[in-house]
Formats: structure tokens, C-alpha cells, sequence
């Protein structure tokens, strides 16, 4: 009987642990990538970026203007890596057809007589009676192990160069106020559809209820279409901040509200009493008593509210301009993936970058994220 | 835009709001101590002044354009001449249109089956398991995610290159190393889209997952010791006492990801924009938004399209929250 029990446990630790497994695997393998050198990106993969491994590259050594002559040799002398990147030599060779056929330290007679040496460090010398005619050098093939290498240039080159850091900073511009806009205002809305008593009230719930499932796709034409109105009438850009921002406050509204409405009317009904017995007016009651007692539901929504504008791409694609001071993060991805989409290492990087300030919070105040989730588990 | 301009615009917006609340209450605190025994006046105009910016908001940006949307699917592309059902007709000989049409339904069938599927199932094995948060955490992490960053994640699993080369691909470097030929998944037709649906599974089995989680708590212990006690296997328990227990949640998460699944864009937007047979409505919408100096009769015609894939969900909300009414009540 104990034996079965934990025989299905080790099941259902081994099930979970594939699913761990197929789950991290996407995001670690883009996080690993952008840390890694755009060249080597290129042509192998990033779980062999992990550990050491053995590449097979070409270098060329140097050409006749390097050789100095020594007690009647001349000789030519240097180093096959770039950069010192910690690889190490195995093996070597001279041609194509058997790269090798030499292990580091061996002596290669080639057809001229003259003699190569490849050390481990990848110091080469190449050695000859005669004097080197050819302008380029001696093709070498190597055998070299390599060893995990990390650099953080990819993260210099995407945030200055690619524009990603001025993205980065349009995107706060756009997510903060587009969640403490509906967080303000749909704090007093919640309040009076649950402590106040007005015509309409059960029809204005309703209306909320319903607009939760309304794509935001049916509010696109009509909005851009006063949005370009407005720029007209005014003489001021259809495309702004403060358009982006109200856009979100509308598509977000109806889940904030409901969420708050919620919460509210789970709060003790004796307490607003006796405050109103007190004489405190809605205003009083709902500065003083409703929003301290309502600070972790705040928080929930202002978490949802945040990532799902921080996120977002469509409406930032419709109502702002792609001009760099506009242009949020999830767009500039989009453009790079167009634009640059054979350059790993920046889309990588660029991916990365945008989901630090989301895995950040998701991080640090999961709990919230989770209690705000579970308690709406709706979003239009 | 420099650092100061950014903080600046953020309290321009913020404080717009927050001076409007103080300011309009003051005002009215204000009146009022002159005006006694105006109890009702004041509370009625207080109320007006706690609903309207909400209520301006829902109107310019849900309601008006709802309606708006479906009568200018009803018009030219500018929107000025009346053309009945022509679009709708445009729509249905559309071969874009119907691809979306079918897409969008294989979208609705397996998104949200898989994603409810895979969140019972791990929900049910975290709850066991001592390291069970840290591999709930995991999973959920993609829901923080954005579409496009999950995009360029998963474009790099399904990344392709020349028989020759060596594959950075993930799953290429796989199939290779099983023997057999690297594919350019995103341009195979038919089987790509559940290449791309795979991602919105990745995502969404979170969020399936964390609702579910905090649900099995809700499972009374007896009722599960004293089936195990009568020596019930895990998988009768599971099937006989939790899905049945669960039926109601599983309704909701399926209903919030079918949402979800019905607007699907920034996936195909940054993945293959509706190339090899990939199209989806709103993606097809948003091109008909801009194309050629923008088609609202056409695009209008695409978002009524998704409208119309939520109305069930939206009769069915508002028939259980008029149940919930009654009941409190």
C-alpha cells in the first residue's frame, strides 16, 4: 500500500516536473540569448552557450607584410582568436578536407616545406626556408573548446542605439496614469453604485456587467474618428498621451469598477452608518473610511490594470504616433521583429527589456496579482 | 522625452483627476453649510458628481462607439453613404474573411480547452506537492508577459535554418537531432496556427491555473478523506468529487479565456500578420483600420464579427449576475 502511494507522488512529481520544465524553457533560453555574443548567437544555439563545448572555426593567419626574417627563416607569428575569450585548442588542421589532423603542439609540414604550429592558446607559427610570396595568410582549421562567454553589449546596443530606452520611458508615460486614472475615478463610481441611491442604478451595474465582455475592437474606429475630429478642430495632434491615456481608462474601466464594486459591498455596513449618523457627508465617509479600508483591492487592480496597459500593443499602436517620442515598447518590438528580425540578439535583448519592470512586479507582489485575478476572473 | 517632461506629464494627468474630486466636494461642502435641511439636494448632486467622469468615460468609449460601430458597418469606407448589407456581403465572399472565420473558430475550440485542461491538471498536482508554489509561480509567469514579448520568445523556439547550418531553434535543433529535416513551422499552413495557438496556451494555462488553485481549497477535506477512505483511486476522486465540484469555475475560466481567445491580435500581428493562412478577425480588422487610408465600413463589419462571438458570454454574465441580485437581496 505504501509503495503504490509513493509510486504515484514520484508520478506526479515527475508529471509537474516536465511541465516546469516545458514551461521556463521559452523564457530562460531568450534570457540566456541576450546575455550572449551576437556572433555566436548567430550560429549555434543557446543551451550550448551553457557549458563548454567544442566549435569547429576557420581563422586565417597572417599574410607576407608580417614575416620576419630570423637566422635564415623567415617566420610568421600571432594569435588565430580575435579576442581572448578563454577558448583552448584541441585540434588542428591545414585543409578543408581533414581539419584534424593535428593535435595542438604538433608540428604541420605543408607542400612548400614550410612548417605550422599551433599552440593551445591559439598562438600560431608558421615557418619557412623561403620567403612568403601570398599577400593573405594560410587558412587554419581549428578544434577549439569553448567556454560559457556573457557580455552585456547587447543591452548597450538595444537601449541606446535601437532606441529601446527612449521606448521604455514613453511606455511609464503611458502606463502609469492610464492605471491610476481608472483606479481614481472608478473609486467613486464603485462607491456610489454601492452606497448610493440614485435612479438608474441597477441599469448602470447592468451596463458595467455587459461592457465587460465588449471587445475593445468595436470602440477603435469610432474613437480614432473623434480623436482625429478633435486634432482637426483644435489644430492640436489627434495622437497624444493624455488620448492614450483616456483610451485605456475607457477599455479599462468597466473590470475596474466591477472589481471595486466587489470589494465594496463586502465592506461592513455598519460602519458607513454610523459614520452618516456621525454627520459625515459620501465625500468624508469615502476619504476616510472606504479608501483605507480598500488599500489591498487597490492594489490588486492597480496591478492588473498596470500590466495589462504595460502590455498592451494594440491600443498603443492606434492612438500614438511611431515616431520615437511616442512609440511604446511593445510596438518598437514589433517594429524590430519586422525590421531586424534576423538580429537575435537584439530582438532577445529587446524582448527581455520589456518584461523586466512586468516580472518585477510579478515578482515581488504576486500575491496581489493573484488576489485581483481570482477575485474578478473577469476582464473584457 | 527627458526625465523631468516624463514625471511632469504623469502628475498633469493624474492631478487633473484628483483636483476635480477635492475641488467639486469642496465646493459643495462649501455651499451647503449656508443651506440647511438640504440633505437630498446635496446628496443628489454629490452622487452626479461621483458618477460623471465615469460615466462620461463608459459612454465616449464603450457605449456610443458600440453603436456607432454597428452603424457604420452599415456604410462606405468613409462612412458617409449607406450601403445595407454590402459589406456583410463583401465579408462572406472574402476569402481573408473566411480563412479568419475558421481560424478564429479552431482558435475558440483548442485555446481554451487545452489552457483549462493543463491549469486543472497542474492545479491538481501542485496541491500535493511540497515545492508545488515555486512550480505554480513558473506557470504563471507568462500572464505577465506581453503578447509580443511571448512572440519574439517563442519565434526564437521556432526559429529555422538551412538544412546545412547548424538550427538555433529550439524545436529544429530537436527534430535534427531526432533525424529528421528542420521545418519553417510559422509557413506551413493549417498546422502553423496551432503553432501560434501553442503560445496563447503557454500564456493563458496560468491564469486557468491560479483561479483553479485557490478553488480546490474550497473542496471540503472530509468529503475527500472520506472517499479515500472507501478507497477511492486518485483519478475516481479526481473525476467524481473535483471536476464536478469545479464545474462552475471551469465555466468562468473557460468563458474569460474564450474572451480573450475571440480578440487574439498582438500574436498574430507580430508572428506572421495573418501570412500563410494565419489570419484571424482582428487582425484582419486592423488591417482594413489603415489599408488604403482605412475602410471603417469593412472594419466595422470585422469588430461586429467579434461582437457577436461574445454576445452568448455577455447574455449569460448578465443572466447570472441578475441571479446573484435576486439572491442577495
Amino acid at each position: 500500500m505504501k509503495i503504490k502511494i509513493n509510486f504515484s507522488s514520484i508520478l506526479s512529481q515527475l508529471l509537474l516536473l516536465f511541465f516546469v520544465i516545458l514551461w521556463i524553457t521559452p523564457t530562460f533560453g531568450l534570457f540566456i540569448s541576450s546575455f550572449r555574443d551576437k556572433d555566436q548567437l548567430a550560429i549555434s544555439g543557446w543551451w550550448t552557450s551553457l557549458v563548454t563545448t567544442e566549435v569547429n572555426e576557420i581563422h586565417r593567419t597572417k599574410g607576407k607584410k608580417d614575416q620576419v626574417e630570423d637566422e635564415g627563416f623567415y617566420i610568421i607569428k600571432g594569435n588565430l582568436f580575435k579576442k581572448d575569450e578563454g577558448k583552448k585548442v584541441l585540434s588542428y588542421g591545414v585543409t578543408s578536407k581533414n581539419i584534424n589532423a593535428y593535435k595542438v603542439g604538433e608540428i604541420a609540414i605543408l607542400k612548400d616545406k614550410s612548417e605550422i604550429i599551433v599552440f593551445e592558446n591559439g598562438n600560431y607559427q608558421w615557418k619557412s626556408k623561403s620567403e612568403f610570396k601570398k599577400k593573405k595568410g594560410r587558412r587554419i582549421f581549428i578544434t577549439a573548446t569553448s567556454p560559457p562567454s556573457f557580455t552585456l553589449n547587447n543591452y548597450k546596443e538595444v537601449l541606446f542605439k535601437e532606441g529601446l530606452g527612449q521606448a521604455f520611458l514613453n511606455t511609464i508615460a503611458v502606463a502609469l496614469p492610464a492605471t491610476l486614472i481608472p483606479l481614481i475615478i472608478c473609486s467613486f463610481f464603485s462607491y456610489s453604485l454601492t452606497w448610493m441611491n440614485f435612479f438608474g442604478r441597477d441599469l448602470l451595474l447592468a451596463t458595467i456587467i455587459a461592457s465587460l465582455v465588449v471587445p475593445l475592437q468595436m470602440s477603435l474606429i469610432p474613437i480614432l474618428t473623434i480623436y482625429n475630429d478633435l486634432g482637426a478642430l483644435f489644430n492640436v495632434e489627434a495622437k497624444s498621451f493624455p488620448g492614450v491615456w483616456m483610451a485605456h481608462t475607457g477599455f479599462g474601466l468597466a473590470s475596474t469598477t466591477f472589481l471595486l464594486w466587489n470589494f465594496m459591498k463586502s465592506l461592513p455596513n455598519e460602519m458607513l452608518e454610523a459614520a452618516k449618523v456621525d454627520g459625515a457627508s459620501h465625500y468624508d465617509t469615502f476619504v476616510r473610511i472606504v479608501i483605507p479600508l480598500s488599500i489591498p483591492a487597490f492594489a490588486s487592480i492597480f496591478i492588473l490594470q498596470f500590466l495589462w496597459v504595460w502590455n498592451d500593443l494594440l491600443v498603443g499602436l492606434v492612438f500614438l504616433d511611431k515616431h520615437p517620442s511616442e512609440i511604446i515598447l511593445t510596438a518598437k518590438l514589433k517594429e524590430l521583429l519586422g525590421s531586424r528580425g534576423e538580429n537575435w540578439e537584439i530582438l532577445t535583448t529587446g524582448a527581455f527589456i520589456s518584461m523586466t519592470v512586468p516580472l518585477f512586479i510579478f515578482f515581488s507582489l504576486q500575491r496581489f496579482f493573484i488576489r485581483g485575478l481570482v477575485a474578478g476572473s473577469v476582464k473584457g | 522625452m527627458s526625465f523631468f517632461s516624463l514625471i511632469a506629464t504623469i502628475l498633469v494627468g493624474v492631478l487633473f483627476f484628483i483636483i476635480y474630486f477635492g475641488l467639486s466636494n469642496f465646493i459643495l461642502d462649501f455651499i451647503c453649510r449656508f443651506k440647511k435641511n438640504s440633505v437630498a439636494l446635496e446628496n443628489s448632486v454629490r452622487a452626479i458628481i461621483f458618477i460623471f467622469p465615469a460615466f462620461l468615460v463608459l459612454f465616449v468609449f464603450i457605449l456610443y462607439p458600440v453603436f456607432e460601430t454597428v452603424r457604420l458597418s452599415f456604410y462606405d469606407k468613409f462612412g458617409r453613404e449607406f450601403l445595407g448589407w454590402n459589406n456583410y456581403l463583401w465579408a462572406i465572399n472574402d476569402p481573408n474573411f473566411r480563412r479568419s472565420i475558421l481560424n478564429n473558430l479552431g482558435w475558440l475550440l483548442i485555446v481554451p480547452t487545452l489552457s483549462t485542461f493543463f491549469g486543472l491538471v497542474i492545479a491538481n498536482l501542485t496541491d500535493r506537492i511540497w515545492w508545488g508554489t515555486i512550480a505554480k509561480s513558473i506557470i504563471f509567469m507568462p500572464m505577465a508577459i506581453s503578447f509580443v514579448g511571448a512572440g519574439v520568445i517563442w519565434k526564437f523556439i521556432y526559429d529555422y535554418r538551412g538544412t546545412d547550418d547548424h538550427q538555433i531553434g529550439l524545436l529544429n535543433a530537436i527534430v535534427v537531432s531526432l533525424g529528421m529535416e528542420p521545418q519553417a513551422w510559422l509557413t506551413i499552413s493549417i498546422w502553423n496556427n496551432l503553432f501560434l495557438m501553442a503560445i496563447m496556451i503557454w500564456i493563458q494555462t496560468g491564469l486557468a491555473l491560479v483561479i483553479f488553485s485557490a478553488a480546490l481549497r474550497g473542496i471540503p477535506n472530509e468529503t475527500l478523506e472520506a472517499a479515500r477512505i472507501d478507497g477511492a483511486s486518485e483519478f475516481r476522486i479526481f473525476w467524481s468529487i473535483i471536476i464536478p465540484f469545479l464545474e462552475r469555475t471551469i465555466l468562468v475560466i473557460w468563458t474569460i479565456i474564450t474572451i480573450l481567445v475571440l480578440r487574439v491580435f498582438d500574436i498574430i500581428y507580430a508572428m506572421t500578420n495573418g501570412e500563410w493562412q494565419t489570419e484571424v478577425l482582428a487582425n484582419l480588422m486592423y488591417d482594413w483600420m489603415f489599408r488604403g487610408g482605412g475602410d471603417s465600413g469593412r472594419g466595422s463589419v470585422l469588430a461586429c464579427c467579434i461582437m457577436i462571438g461574445v454576445i452568448p458570454i455577455l447574455v449569460w454574465n448578465l443572466h447570472r449576475h441578475r441571479q446573484e441580485q435576486k439572491y442577495e437581496n
